[in-house]
This record gives C-alpha cells, sequence and structure tokens, in this order.
C-alpha cells in the first residue's frame, strides 16, 4: 500500500475562545489548504472528527465542515472515538486515498469545551458506564490520571519532582509555539504551591479543557509526485488504530472494573504497548529510528508512561529516562516539542491531528525555536476512552 | 426510618452481619468474570457462551492503587454540601484477576496506604433522596 503524503497543516490557536467550534474548524481547514497551496475545490473526500459536547452539528462534524466549507458535493466522514476521534478521522481520508477514490483528502477536528471537569453526557443512564463511574464512584478523568500516577511511585518509585520535571519541560517547550494555549515558564517552586486536585497530581499536572482546531491535507504520492514542493512533503508511515486484546487487565476509563484473566491467556502486549507496536510494524521501524514524540500527556505522569509504552526505555525506567535529558528538546529523543497538553489543554477530536500538525511541522524543519535538529522520524500517539488506540509516523 | 436502596440495581448486596459483596457475572464455560455483568453473554472472543451466571466475587483483595479527589466532581455525582472530599481504591481480587474500582470507606487516612496491602468490601450511604438512603460499596483497609 502506496503511503499518504501531508501536504498542508493548520490550526486554530488553543485557548478558551468561547465561539461555534465549526469557526475554529474552518479557520484550520483554510490554513491547512493554503499552507498546500490548495483550494477547497480541490479537495475530493473531507474526513472530520466529532465533537459530543456542541449538539448535532458535532455528530455531523463532516458535513458540518462541508457545509461551512461551501457545499461542492464532497464525500465525507464523521468520526467518533474519544481522543482518538483524530487519528481515525486520519485513517479514514489515507484509505480513500489508498483506494484510488481520491487524490486530496481534507481531516479537520474542532472542539469548544466546558470549563472544568469533563462530565458524562446528561440524563440518568445507568446501562452507560461513562454515567455509573460519575454517579456511582465520583470517578472523573483526573481521578484515573491519578490511580496511574499512584501506580509509578507505587510501582516503579516515581516521585512528585518527576512530575513537576514533565511539566516544567513541556512548559519550556511550550513557550515559543504561537498555537499553544499557555506559554508560560514553570517552576519547581510555583508547582509545589498548585492544589492538588486527586493526590498525587496538582491541578498543574493535569491538562486543562481546550477550544481549538487542526487539520491535514493529504494526497496520494503520485499526486504529491507531480507537485514542486516536494522538499516539504512528510509522509505518513503508519497510523494505528487498535482496540484491546482480551483480556485488557489493566484499567481502562471508563470502566469500573478490568477484564478477568481467568479462562484466557493475556495478550502478548499490554493495550498502550500495542497501539504503538502496531504502529512501528506498519511502518517498518522501531523506538531507535525516532527523532521526537508527541505523547498524550492528559497528566504529567502519563507522559512517563507513554515512554515505556513506545519503547523509549523499559518498564520502570521512564523517570530514569526524563532525568537523563534525553526528552528534553536537544535531548536525543525529545517528547512534546510541541508543548503538549500541558501547554494546549485538550479540544478532542483535535488533539490526535494537531498532534500530527506538530510532527510535519518538525519533519519540514519549520519548527522554529522548539525545532528538533535533523527530526526524520516522527511519532505521535494517545488514546480515546473506551478502548481506542491512536498512533501515527511519519517521516520526512 | 428511610428504606435503604443500592446505587445501581443488581452491582452488590448487603447482608444482615452488615457485610457487602458485589455481584459479577461468571461463564460457566470458560470461567471468566465480568463485572458488572452488563450482558447476558461472555466476553471472551475464545467463548462467546451465550449465558453468564450470577456470582458473588471475593470480598477481600490487595490495593492496586488509590487516589483521593479534592474537588467536586460534575453531575451525576451526587455531590454533598458543602463538599466532602472521597477516596478512590483500585483492588486486585485474586481468584478473579481482575482489578475492580470503588470508593474507599469514610475516614480512610490515604496516606497511609500503600499498594499490595489487604482491602475489604463494606457498603455505605451515597446520599439520600425523599424516600431513600442510597447505598453504595465501598473498600475499606482489611
Amino acid at each position: 500500500m502506496s503511503e499518504v503524503v501531508v501536504l498542508g497543516a493548520g490550526m486554530h490557536p488553543w485557548g478558551k475562545w468561547g465561539r461555534n467550534f465549526v469557526e475554529y474548524g474552518v479557520v484550520a481547514a483554510r490554513a491547512a489548504l493554503a499552507d498546500a497551496g490548495l483550494g477547497w475545490g480541490d479537495v475530493g473526500f473531507l474526513a472530520a472528527g466529532n465533537t459530543m459536547r456542541n449538539g448535532y452539528p458535532g455528530y455531523v462534524s463532516g458535513s458540518t465542515f462541508a457545509q461551512s466549507l461551501g457545499w461542492q458535493g464532497t464525500r465525507v466522514s464523521s468520526s467518533f472515538a474519544a481522543c482518538a476521534s483524530g487519528a481515525v478521522a486520519i485513517d479514514s481520508a489515507r484509505a480513500q486515498i489508498q483506494a484510488g477514490r481520491c487524490d486530496v483528502a481534507l481531516v479537520v477536528g474542532a472542539d469548544t469545551a466546558p470549563k472544568g471537569f469533563f462530565g458524562p453526557l446528561p440524563g440518568v443512564r445507568p446501562e452507560d458506564p461513562d454515567w455509573i463511574r460519575f454517579h456511582v464512584l465520583g470517578a472523573t478523568n483526573p481521578t484515573y490520571f491519578a490511580l496511574y500516577a499512584r501506580r509509578r511511585m507505587e510501582a516503579y518509585g516515581a516521585t512528585t519532582d518527576d512530575f513537576a520535571a514533565v511539566k516544567i519541560k513541556n512548559s519550556r517547550h511550550g513557550l515559543e509555539n504561537p498555537n499553544a494555549r499557555y506559554r508560560k515558564e514553570f517552576g519547581a517552586a510555583e508547582i509545589a504551591e498548585s492544589p492538588v486536585v486527586a493526590d498525587p497530581l496538582r491541578l498543574v499536572d493535569i491538562c486543562a479543557t481546550s477550544d481549538g482546531a487542526a487539520a491535514l491535507v493529504l494526497a496520494s504520492a503520485e499526486y504529491a509526485a507531480r507537485r514542486a514542493d516536494r522538499d516539504r512533503h512528510v509522509r505518513i508511515a503508519a497510523i494505528s488504530t487498535v482496540t484491546p486484546r482480551y483480556p485488557n487487565t489493566y484499567l481502562d476509563m471508563p470502566d469500573i472494573a478490568t477484564d478477568s484473566a481467568v479462562g484466557a491467556a493475556l495478550p502478548e502486549r499490554s493495550f498502550r504497548d500495542s497501539i504503538a507496536h502496531a504502529a512501528y510494524e506498519e511502518a517498518g521501524l522501531g523506538p531507535g529510528d525516532l527523532s521526537l514524540a508527541e505523547v498524550y500527556d492528559l497528566s504529567t505522569a502519563l507522559e512517563l508512561d507513554w515512554y515505556e509504552n513506545i519503547g523509549l526505555c523499559g518498564e520502570g525506567e521512564a523517570e530514569a529516562l526524563l532525568r537523563s535529558g534525553a526528552t528534553t528538546l536537544g535531548g536525543r529523543v525529545p517528547v512534546n516539542p510541541s508543548g503538549g497538553l500541558a501547554c494546549f489543554g485538550e479540544a478532542i477530536p483535535a488533539q490526535a491531528i494537531a498532534q500530527v500538525v506538530e510532527l510535519t511541522t518538525q519533519l519540514r524543519g519549520e519548527a522554529g525555536a522548539r525545532q528538533v535538529d535533523g527530526a526524520r522520524v516522527g511519532l505521535s500517539i494517545n488514546q480515546g476512552l473506551f478502548g481506542h488506540g491512536s498512533c501515527v509516523i511519519a517521516t520526512r | 426510618m428511610k428504606p435503604r436502596r443500592p446505587v445501581v440495581e443488581g452491582y452488590f448486596e448487603e447482608r444482615a452481619d452488615g457485610s457487602a459483596v458485589l455481584v459479577g457475572g461468571r461463564c460457566d464455560a470458560c470461567g471468566a468474570y465480568f463485572f458488572p455483568k452488563r450482558f447476558s453473554f461472555c466476553r471472551n472472543p475464545g467463548c462467546g457462551a451465550p449465558d453468564l451466571a450470577d456470582v458473588e466475587l471475593s470480598t477481600r483483595g490487595t490495593l492496586w492503587s488509590f487516589t483521593d479527589n479534592r474537588y467536586a466532581p460534575p453531575p451525576p455525582y451526587p455531590a454533598a454540601e458543602p463538599f466532602e472530599p472521597y477516596g478512590v481504591a483500585a483492588v486486585a481480587l485474586e481468584a478473579e484477576q481482575m482489578v475492580v474500582l470503588g470508593q474507599l470507606a469514610r475516614g480512610t487516612d490515604v496516606a497511609a496506604l500503600h499498594a499490595g496491602q489487604a482491602m475489604e468490601l463494606c457498603a455505605e450511604d451515597l446520599y439520600e433522596t425523599d424516600d431513600a438512603v442510597v447505598r453504595v460499596w465501598k473498600w475499606r483497609i482489611a
């Protein structure tokens, strides 16, 4: 299967702007098209990521953006996979291109997020695990992040100083990113004064909920080869959208219990490990090939989990890798050079697309002050609740 | 006195001696457990048997991880006024080979907890309505 090429990337800055999500998405889409030197009329397929908190237009995001950019008969898809929605949209666009049904596809994700904790959809729904965990246990997203963080402390000796070091690193990385919502350097003293939300995590350890949008213009390799701007082209080497394998014995949002391991052999890899593994297999690459990674730092501690899940180090070794400086800009494999969710906050359907925008910017060598020198291979990874994997490997 | 009712039907039972037990599903064909039971069928892809039996889960386990929550969650959590912080524990059950979440019993000193320690199930009030006291299962130090 031939590789698909990224011709254009664009964003609407992350923030708390309070406007309709469609406004952000159209800005990002036009920015990506302009970056590609193409117009909406060149797009043969539009794939969008849904938002659950903006009414019906959010459930039919593909047609919402097609109408907003101007009806022209374009075929669309609208995907929802929680935080992995953007990766599923990218995968949908790639499949259309690879199947020869279009030369150019546009991918868009945009969100307007409420303030504070994400809650479940309204109503009384005891059949919905997402409702159950809130109503019965008060298990918010930060509750789960805190359980994972405490597990790292108990199992591997991680400390709150390690979590603070992730925050300090990412806050420095994002300082010069014009699309980041928070562009402020954090120090240890300030972090120590941040209120504890869910022990051991403080408010500054946990990502905010943001408004924002990201978009990509993808094209077939044949189409891209005919263009003059080939030195800016970035190739999508792999997309992994795997689900868990049974029994999934690692606690996963929004479930209140894991699978039972009775009566079935454990899978070869944990779910999170398997997300990256599938992408590495498809790309024919491994962790040692990475120039950089964008990982889903919903919390500072979770970034450390991802180091191990993507194979940058062995289990329980993430704190040592962080302390070595390897994952800081200038190190062996910088992680979250964009500043990550620490600097952006989470705009759910846009986030996986924004990660690939950063890979594209880095691999082109256009990242300015946060540029990873000589970047050739980038990996982005995240996970959507209800068992959605999301990983993209891009190369130049 | 208002009658007691469980926060969700079928997830747990309280016994006359004051103890509590979670009720899940067990597949008679492959032996897998499920909590909550949710569906009538087995979700092991190597099995897929059409029926699950109701089964009482182990009431004791070992602590896998824990946290406390210091801010009121959004609805539908029935947060008390003023807000009362609460702990959440993830407890591994040996026979079932699974981890089950529950709030920590009121008054549990979260700072004194450590992974691997023995926990046991209990039940406490979660909130009150006009006509009932709503109960929930919790984990406490064994």
